[in-house]
C-alpha cells in the first residue's frame, strides 16, 4: 500500500489544507477531493490496479471488491440495493442514459415526457433531442421560487407519458423540488420517475422509497469525490424498470453500461458518499449558519439586493443573489480573490443570461445581476468574513461607475426609459 | 474568460469615471444600450464651442469588464480631439488596444455608438433643435 500523507479519517475536514490565494466558493461547480477519499484511491491507480470484469486472477477479484463495496456504500446512502447501482462517467451520463434509456425502452408504451424548464441541460438537451426523435416533451415551467408544481405535473400527465424527470435541487438556486409529491403522483398512474439529486446528495438526506422515485442521478465530484465518476439508481422492484444502453461493448453492469470500470474514481466515490453521509448532519448546519451569515451581512451593507430562491427551501450551501444596477461578470472581475459564479449573459457562450433565473420570472436585467455562492465542506468563518468584505467594496465601487445606480438614485423609473436595443 | 492586460488596468483604474452637467449647453451626452441585454453606456463629453475641441469626458457603464474598460479608453481618446477626429474613432480600434475576444466586440461596438450619441446630441444642442430629450434621460442615441 502506498501512504499519502496522514489524514483525519474520521472527520473528513482537511486541516492540513492551505489557504489559497483565490478563496473557493464555487461548490455547486464542484468540489475539492477530501485527502481521506484520495488516500482511499491511491492504491487503485499502482497496486490493485486490476480489471474488475477479470474474473479469472486475483487481480480482478480484488478490483471488483472494491467495486462491489462502494455499489454498496453508494446504495446504502440512498435506502438502495447495491444491484440497483449502475456506475457511469458522470451525472451528464447518467441523465442521458436514464433519459434516452426509458425512452426506447418504453416507447411502445407512449411517447411523451414530462420534465421541466429549470433542468441541467443534460436532462433539458437529451430531452430535445428526444423531441427529433418524434417524442412529445412537456417543460414543465416554476415558480417565483424556482420549485416545480405537483399540480403542473399532474395536469400535464397523459395515456401517452412513459417518464417524468424532475430534479431534486437546483444548481443555480438551491431550491428543493417537492420530490416525494411527484413521485407519488407518478407512482399513481405508473410512469417511471427520474430524478437528478446531483447537488442534493450530501446536503440533504435522499431515500429513493421515501421519495418514490425509480431513475436516480448522482456525481461523485460533487460530493469531494473525484471528477468523471457518477451512477445512476434502477430500480429493481415495484416497478422493475429497464433501460436500453446508450453505450455498447462488453455487457458490463448488467449490459446497461459497458466500458471497462474506472475502479479508483469508483472506489473514491464509494468514500466520498459514505464520508458524507457521516458528516451532513452536521455539516449542513454548519454551512447554512455560515451562508445566513453571509446573506444577512450583504443585505445589512448594501441596499436593492434580492435572494433568488426559495427562502426556506434550499441547499444549506447555496446562496444566489441579485445585486441591482451592477453586472454579474464585472462583479466577478472585480473580486478575482473570490471564486464564484454568475447567472450573467457575458459568463456563458451563449450571450443570454441564466434560463434557470429567467424561468423563474425575474428580469434579464436582474439576471445579468446575480451571483451565486456555493459553500462547501472546506469553507471557512474567515473566508466568509473576506467575501463579505469583498463583495460589499466590489458593488459600491461598480455602483459608482454604474449610469442605472446613478438614475435610480434621482428617481428615474428605469423601466420608463426607452433604451436601445443592441 | 481570462481578460487581456489592458482591460484589466481599465476596469482596476477607470478613466473618467462620473457625470457632467447634463443641463450645460456644451455638454453633450450619450446613453446606448440597455439593462436587459446586459450593459448600459453613458458618456459625457464637454466640447468648447469655439473650438469644437472636447475638453472633458466622462462616464459611467453598466456592463462587463471588457464594456467598462472599452467606454474608459473612449473617454480617454475623445478628450483633447475635436469633434470630427472623435467621430472617426472605430470600434475596431477599441478592440485592437484592448485586445477584445469575438464575444466581446459588441462591447467596442456601443463604446463607438455612446461617443457618436454623445457628440450628436452636443450638435442637437448648439443648433437648438431639441434640448428637451435629454433632460428626459431617452437613451435613443
Amino acid at each position: 500500500m502506498i501512504n499519502t500523507k496522514s489524514s483525519n479519517l474520521n472527520s473528513g475536514k482537511a486541516q492540513e489544507l492551505k489557504p489559497s490565494k483565490t478563496i473557493y466558493l464555487d461548490n455547486h461547480a464542484t468540489t475539492p477531493v477530501d485527502p481521506a477519499v484520495l488516500d482511499e484511491m491511491i492504491p487503485y491507480f499502482t497496486q490493485t490496479f486490476g480489471n474488475a470484469a477479470s474474473r479469472n486472477h486475483r487481480f480482478g477479484w480484488t478490483a471488483e471488491e472494491a467495486v462491489e463495496k462502494a455499489r454498496l456504500q453508494i446504495a446504502q446512502m440512498i435506502g438502495a440495493n447495491p444491484k440497483e447501482i449502475i456506475f457511469t462517467s458522470g451525472a451528464t451520463e447518467s441523465n442521458n442514459l436514464a433519459i434516452r434509456g426509458v425512452a426506447e425502452m418504453y416507447r411502445s408504451k407512449g411517447n411523451h415526457i414530462i420534465t421541466t424548464v429549470i433542468e441541467h441541460k443534460a436532462v433539458i438537451d437529451t430531452a430535445k433531442y428526444l423531441e427529433t426523435q418524434g417524442f412529445e416533451i412537456t417543460f414543465l415551467p416554476v415558480d417565483k421560487f424556482g420549485m416545480v408544481r405537483p399540480e403542473d405535473v399532474k395536469n400535464a400527465i397523459t395515456d401517452k407519458t412513459i417518464l417524468i424527470s424532475v430534479m431534486t435541487a437546483n444548481n443555480e438556486i438551491g431550491t428543493i423540488n417537492p420530490i416525494a409529491e411527484i413521485g407519488a403522483l407518478a407512482k399513481e398512474r405508473g410512469i417511471i420517475f427520474h430524478t437528478d439529486a446531483v447537488q442534493a446528495i450530501g446536503r440533504i438526506p435522499v431515500n429513493v422509497d421515501d421519495l418514490k422515485v425509480d431513475l436516480l442521478s448522482i456525481s461523485a465530484h460533487k460530493i469531494y469525490g473525484p471528477k468523471g465518476v457518477g451512477a445512476l439508481y434502477i430500480r429493481r422492484k415495484n416497478p422493475r424498470v429497464r433501460l436500453s444502453p446508450i453505450i455498447f461493448g462488453g455487457g458490463h453492469e448488467r449490459g446497461m453500461r459497458s466500458g471497462t470500470l474506472n475502479v479508483p474514481g469508483i472506489v473514491g466515490f464509494g468514500k466520498a458518499i459514505e464520508l458524507a453521509a457521516k458528516l451532513m448532519p452536521e455539516e449542513s448546519k454548519r454551512l447554512q449558519k455560515m451562508r445566513d451569515r453571509l446573506h444577512e451581512a450583504l443585505m445589512a451593507q448594501l441596499d436593492e439586493v434580492t435572494l433568488n430562491g426559495h427562502p426556506e427551501k434550499r441547499l444549506s450551501n447555496n446562496l444566489n443573489l441579485s445585486f441591482a444596477y451592477v453586472e454579474g461578470e464585472a462583479l466577478m472581475m472585480a473580486i478575482p480573490e473570490i471564486a464564484v459564479s454568475s447567472g450573467s449573459a457575458c459568463t456563458s457562450a451563449s450571450l443570454e443570461p441564466s434560463y434557470v433565473l429567467k424561468a423563474m420570472g425575474i428580469g434579464e436585467d436582474l439576471a445579468h445581476s446575480s451571483l451565486r455562492f456555493g459553500l462547501g465542506r472546506f469553507t471557512t468563518e474567515e473566508e466568509i468574513n473576506f467575501a463579505i468584505e469583498k463583495t460589499v467594496a466590489a458593488v459600491k465601487k461598480l455602483r459608482e461607475m454604474s449610469p442605472l445606480y446613478e438614475m435610480a438614485k434621482e428617481g428615474i423609473d428605469l423601466k420608463s426609459v426607452q433604451w436601445t436595443a443592441h | 474568460m481570462a481578460y487581456g492586460s489592458k482591460v484589466i488596468d481599465h476596469f482596476e483604474k477607470p478613466r473618467n469615471v462620473g457625470s457632467l452637467d447634463i443641463k450645460d449647453s456644451s455638454v453633450g451626452t450619450g446613453i446606448v444600450g440597455a439593462p436587459e441585454c446586459g450593459d448600459v453606456m453613458k458618456l459625457q463629453i464637454k466640447v468648447n464651442p469655439d473650438t469644437n475641441v472636447i475638453e472633458d469626458a466622462k462616464f459611467k457603464t453598466f456592463g462587463c469588464g471588457s464594456a467598462i474598460a472599452s467606454s474608459s479608453l473612449a473617454t480617454e481618446w475623445v478628450k483633447g480631439k475635436n469633434i470630427d477626429e472623435a467621430l472617426a474613432i472605430t470600434n475596431t480600434q477599441i478592440v485592437e488596444e484592448l485586445s477584445l475576444p469575438p464575444v466581446k466586440i459588441h462591447c467596442s461596438v456601443l463604446a463607438e455608438d455612446a461617443i457618436k450619441a454623445a457628440i450628436g446630441d452636443y450638435k442637437r444642442k448648439m443648433n437648438h433643435v431639441d434640448s428637451t430629450s435629454i433632460a428626459s434621460h431617452s437613451a435613443n442615441g
